[in-house]
């Protein structure tokens, strides 16, 4: 991060979204949504693009602000700031696309409380300029989007026997994967590949502890 | 009357058991397992959060119905919503500190954890949403509340066993948690259909 020598390197603050501090994966943040919406891909991928949108315009409006935010109070002002931007993507939403909305709808509502994003305006974008701040949020959308991608994938190809809609496989699906609990095991046997990624081949220690 | 008892008993058991928030509605899925490893700290979690879901059900309600819908500003809900319930967090850490220091002492950390949880404002939203009355709310906040306590409670008592277990070493400490929760919910799910509403 150094933002204040004037130097950046887009690229490290891109990937440190989507691999190094990924959300779901790493951090094991803002799961909510990372089970609620991902019983079908086309659900997961736009729950992502909303987080994704979300982040972004929250790093740049933060960033832009923070000069004049009081310290003290910086942090109902993020607050506000942030539910100012999900009621525009909520309500966009309900226009756009009315279908997936209703049965997303709440979970859209609720990104108001990310702790994820909550955390980068805090630790991030009221330190740093604006272009920084902006690719770190399209880092961090990013590395959600791709999280929500792969889970929700995974759970239609296995649970619906199709992806976005089509069908692929044509022996009878595994019904428990598009159940609720199969949004757990689905996360959980993931973040333990990923773990076991992480100890065979960077030889690091598991990360995903809480 | 007794028609309206039965309603709202029905209210009740169908947030708790039947739509638990966290096996069936995917919220407050951060506390649910960050405050999960100890039995003791998941009590204090689920007392201090029933309660606080009861008031702010109620507060919410009562500025949802009284002020925004007259005023046609429903569409802020969310951002007053969130106020209110970080306001409402914020006074009763203050008015516990003072009234009741042994009470903040025991669980004044989960009040502070409380303002982030995705649960605290979703019960307000659907109030809104399924436009329950004044008592229908207040129901729905002590059977979300219930129902949060017994999936913690459940998960501690579990989690504290699982630390003697031998699990796979990629599957250590969260993603282990996440499959034991994916069997709760699959026993969840013999709820569903015990009421229709």
């Amino acid at each position: 991060m150094a933002a204040q020598t004037g130097k950046v390197n887009y690229i490290e603050l891109i990937t440190n979204g989507i691999v190094k501090e990924n959300t779901i994966f790493k951090l094991a943040l803002s799961l909510c949504p990372s089970i609620a919406v991902t019983n079908n891909l086309k659900n997961g991928v736009l729950m992502g693009v909303a987080v994704l949108f979300v982040q972004v315009m929250v790093n740049i409006t933060i960033s832009l602000m923070r000069k004049i935010i009081h310290p003290r109070i910086r942090l109902p002002i993020f607050m506000l700031v942030i539910s100012g931007w999900v009621t525009i993507t909520d309500m966009s939403m309900a226009a756009a696309v009315p279908d997936v909305y209703k049965q997303m709808g709440l979970y859209i509502q609720l990104i108001v409380a990310f702790a994820s994003i909550l955390a980068r305006a805090e630790m991030f974008a009221s330190k740093n300029r604006i272009a920084p701040s902006m690719a770190d949020g399209i880092g961090m959308g990013i590395g959600f989007l791709f999280a929500l991608t792969v889970i929700s994938f995974f759970r239609e190809l296995i649970g619906k026997g199709s992806v976005w809609g089509m069908p692929i496989v044509h022996t009878k699906p595994l019904l428990i994967m598009i159940l609720p609990a199969g949004g757990f095991f689905a996360v959980g046997i993931l973040m333990a590949f990923f773990n076991w990624i992480d100890v065979k081949f960077f030889k690091k220690g598991a990360s995903a502890h809480h | 009357m007794s028609s309206e008892f039965t309603k709202l008993f029905e209210l009740i058991i169908s947030a708790s058991l039947i739509n638990n928030f966290v096996f069936t509605r995917f919220l407050g899925l951060c506390i649910f397992f960050g405050v999960s490893k100890k039995m003791e700290t998941a009590v204090g979690m689920s007392i201090t959060f029933t309660a606080v879901m009861m008031i702010s059900a109620s507060l919410s309600w009562l500025i949802f119905n009284y002020v925004m819908v007259p005023m046609d500003i429903t569409f802020l809900k969310i951002i007053v919503f969130i106020g209110i319930v970080a306001g409402l967090v914020q006074a009763s850490d203050t008015i516990m500190r003072k009234v009741a220091p042994g009470l903040y002492y025991k669980l004044g950390i989960y009040l502070a954890l409380i303002s982030t949880n995705c649960i605290i404002l979703a019960v307000p939203l659907i109030n809104a949403g399924e436009k329950y009355s004044f008592i229908q709310s207040l129901a729905f906040g002590l059977g979300s509340g219930l129902g949060f306590a017994l999936a913690l409670i459940i998960m501690a008592s579990i989690r504290e066993k699982l630390e003697l277990a031998e699990v796979p070493a990629p599957f250590k400490g969260l993603p282990m948690a996440f499959v034991v929760t994916g069997l709760i919910a699959l026993a969840f799910t013999g709820f569903s259909g015990l009421i229709t509403l």
